[in-house]
């Protein structure tokens, strides 16, 4: 262990570059920095589409009386575009990819880092671009994020510009990805093979290269709606001969891998935290690696299941179904795995561990209620209902969600050399806990009572279950409130942390808290 | 070691760059999805609106577009040998071709714009369902591949001015290759849009 008062000396915070103020962060090529700086802006965004969030649900308590109609379709739309295309896709891999890849496998930095930055600079205009949506004329996108022809085509709202921010954004996705693949695979520390890499790494690899071949089809899709809408280009418009269906198809191509992109990484966080809390090796790391890859692969052939009922043969949906199927499999094998990392491990409750244990118990709910829609029969009931918002919140906010704050709660000490209050930490946790199920199981009820998702109002009937789903956002959104204050007071106030708080095994840990400017002194050698 | 880090950073590129040209692959993909789908569907409107492309000039086209391809390769060859004039002369006729190619896709594109075909023209929605998404996927199809030309023009341009100042050797010149193979890309993307718009009548 190195000296730690003389590193914090040392620490990439007080590195002085060519560029002062504000400046020496936005042209920083240095991975940490611009991790740090995609941190801050995805919490950002997470934060509004919370309270977005919070609006829909508060409407939907008294329909009418807060929101008109036409606000609710802007308010839920927006709420979905920033939940996915500006906080949970870029996520985990920007933010604490960015800043724990490199330090993982051994390196000074990523290979590319000028593009890194460049990145960067693209997610900030994508998000410009997007909120100048909001204010323009025309106002707020009403489509729901997924944008679906012909209404896209043809509603009044300036979806133009929207979609043109979502452009912008996947090509910062796709460029991040690539940037990490490459970097994996030239950068590695001497005798750092394949097999010695950290999981959180191998998951990084997957995610990589599912943004490098999913993003583009997303690209050209969103191309197209735009020239729908500028030029007249009617590929999805049946007046013109085009197909609507083609569209779905096109956009699930990309978007189901895309839900990949959010959840592969969030496994890679709990391969990493479970181990180092359970005080045991990881069972089974080449199955937990494979399984990574797995999932990227199979996961490009189910899209279809988002479409049982928009019309396809059934031969075609049989298939879809099935393949949705095998992708439980692998997910299925991480969640054994890290059962069976916890059997017999000395467990050390901390904060961490809280989340990542969540995460397993979420993320099951999420996963199995996924193979109930994926199933041709109850899909026909389910579909667009509820019950599908139920799911991807689970899997969303329960998987990656909850996986964010374990990867917040364990590298916070590293990425800040502050210690945060464990107490207000589990706090925190245990209200978001409860808050969220009220919220989203109340949900699953609803759904399969029959109550269709994006729905202004409803019968009588239903408003018990919307009642009981509205007041577990309030609880949610307390528990949030009770962890983002705690780490930033921490921040501010919270004692030094030491360079190994948890006993960690990965490289991060050998290095001081925070990282000095180039990471290693010299370049580690893997025995 | 030095040296090493050299030739590991020159690895990297190229495969950095290949991965770029897999995304873009995807990219072209999603609009080759398009025309598979709806020529199938349209077999005969797509057989009949492809006799309104001038064979000639796309056939100039597809000639100038190969021979350009060539030439950059010749520019590699010829730096990697240290004949840094020769490189430049050979780099500057692939920008000359490219600006050719564009100088011909305008003169078909304004022919067509002239007889009133271009999307959500009246004369082009009195055409079949099939016609109209010909003339769209033509339209749209040429005109990214003929972005994609004008940005190789412009990086060509760069690489030119890189040559001469030193940035590219014959040491170094991992900028300039991977430039060519963007430019082969967008040649052999080309190559598939010619027959699928020219040769199918």
């Amino acid at each position: 262990m190195e000296d730690t008062a003389s590193d914090y000396e040392n620490s990439f915070y007080r590195e002085k570059g060519k560029y002062k103020g504000v400046f020496s962060w936005l042209m920083s090529t240095d991975h940490k920095r611009i991790g740090i700086q995609y941190l801050a802006a995805i919490l950002t965004f997470f934060s509004i589409g919370v309270m977005l969030g919070l609006l829909v649900r508060l409407s939907l308590i008294a329909p009418g009386k807060i929101l008109s109609q036409n606000t609710y379709n802007q308010v839920f739309s927006v709420h979905g575009i920033l939940m996915i295309f500006l906080f949970i896709i870029p996520g985990v891999p920007v933010a604490f990819g960015n800043f724990f890849l490199p330090i993982m496998i051994g390196a000074r930095d990523v290979a590319f880092p000028r593009l890194n930055r460049l990145t960067w600079w693209l997610y900030l205009t994508g998000a410009v671009l997007v909120a100048l949506s909001l204010f323009t004329k025309g106002g707020p996108p009403d489509t729901g994020w997924t944008f679906y022809a012909p209404y896209s085509i043809r509603a009044q709202a300036n979806i133009t510009l929207a979609v043109f921010g979502v452009f912008v954004l996947g090509f910062s996705s796709i460029l991040t990805g690539l940037n990490f693949v490459t970097t994996i695979h030239r950068l590695r520390a001497p005798g750092m093979t394949w097999f010695k890499v950290p999981l959180f790494v191998w998951t990084l690899y997957a995610t990589g290269w599912v943004q490098m071949l999913a993003t583009p089809v997303l690209a050209i899709t969103l191309v197209f709606i735009i020239l729908g809408r500028v030029f007249g280009v009617g590929f999805f418009d049946p007046s013109k001969g085009g197909d609507p269906i083609l569209y779905e198809h096109l956009f699930w191509t990309y978007s189901h891998p895309a839900v990949y992109i959010m959840v592969l990484p969030a496994m890679g966080i709990i391969s990493e935290v479970i181990p180092v809390f359970a005080r045991k090796t990881i069972f089974g790391y080449k199955a937990v690696a494979f399984s990574a890859l797995g999932i990227a692969s199979v996961g490009y052939f189910v899209w279809g299941h988002h479409m049982f009922t928009s019309g396809m043969s059934d031969t075609a949906r049989i298939i879809f179904s099935f393949i949705t199927f095998l992708v439980a499999v692998p997910s299925g094998i991480k969640i054994f795995n890290w059962v069976a990392t916890l059997y017999k491990g000395s467990i050390m409750p901390n904060a961490p561990i809280y989340f990542a244990l969540t995460f397993i118990f979420l993320f099951s709910i999420g996963g199995l209620t996924g193979l109930i829609i994926g199933s041709l029969a109850p899909n026909l009931h389910l579909h667009g209902t509820y019950f599908i918002v139920a799911h991807f919140h689970y899997v969303m906010f329960g998987g990656a969600g909850f996986a964010i704050l374990s990867a917040l709660h364990y590298w916070f000490p590293k990425m800040f050399g502050k210690m945060y209050n464990e107490k207000a930490a589990k706090a925190g946790w245990f209200i978001l806990f409860v808050g969220f199920n009220l919220l989203y199981f109340s949900m699953f009820i609803l759904g399969y009572r029959g109550m269709p998702r994006r729905y202004f109002d409803y019968p009588p009937e239903y408003f018990n279950l919307h009642l009981a789903s509205t007041i577990g956002s309030w609880i949610l959104a307390a528990g949030l409130a009770v962890i983002l204050v705690n780490l930033i007071r921490a921040l501010f106030k919270g004692p030094r942390a030491p360079a190994d708080p948890w006993g960690g095994r990965s490289l991060e840990w050998t290095i001081a808290s925070p990282p000095p400017a180039e990471n290693f002194r010299e370049l580690p050698v893997i025995k | 070691m030095e040296i090493n880090a050299e030739q590991r950073d020159r690895t990297g590129a190229k495969y950095g760059m290949w991965f770029f040209l897999f995304t873009e692959i995807l990219f072209f993909g999603g609009m080759f999805i398009l025309y598979s789908v709806y020529r199938a569907k349209y077999a005969q409107d797509f057989h009949a609106a492809a006799a309104e492309e001038n064979l000639l000039l796309g056939s100039i086209n597809t000639a100038v577009l190969l021979s350009s391809s060539l030439s950059i390769a010749l520019s590699i060859s010829a730096l990697k040998k240290g004949d840094y004039r020769l490189s430049v002369r050979l780099q500057t006729a692939t920008i000359l071709m490219g600006l050719a190619f564009l100088v011909i896709k305008y003169f078909e594109w304004t022919a067509k714009i002239a007889k009133g075909i271009y999307p959500d023209s009246p004369v082009l929605l009195k055409m079949s369902g099939g016609e109209i998404l010909f003339f769209g996927l033509y339209y749209v199809m040429t005109g990214v591949h003929g972005l994609h030309v004008l940005i190789g023009v412009v990086v060509i341009a760069f690489m030119v001015y890189f040559t001469r100042t030193g940035d590219i050797t014959s040491e170094n010149f991992s900028k300039l290759e991977n430039t060519g193979l963007y430019w082969h890309f967008v040649d052999i993307v080309w190559i598939y849009l010619f027959p699928l718009f020219y040769l199918i009548t």
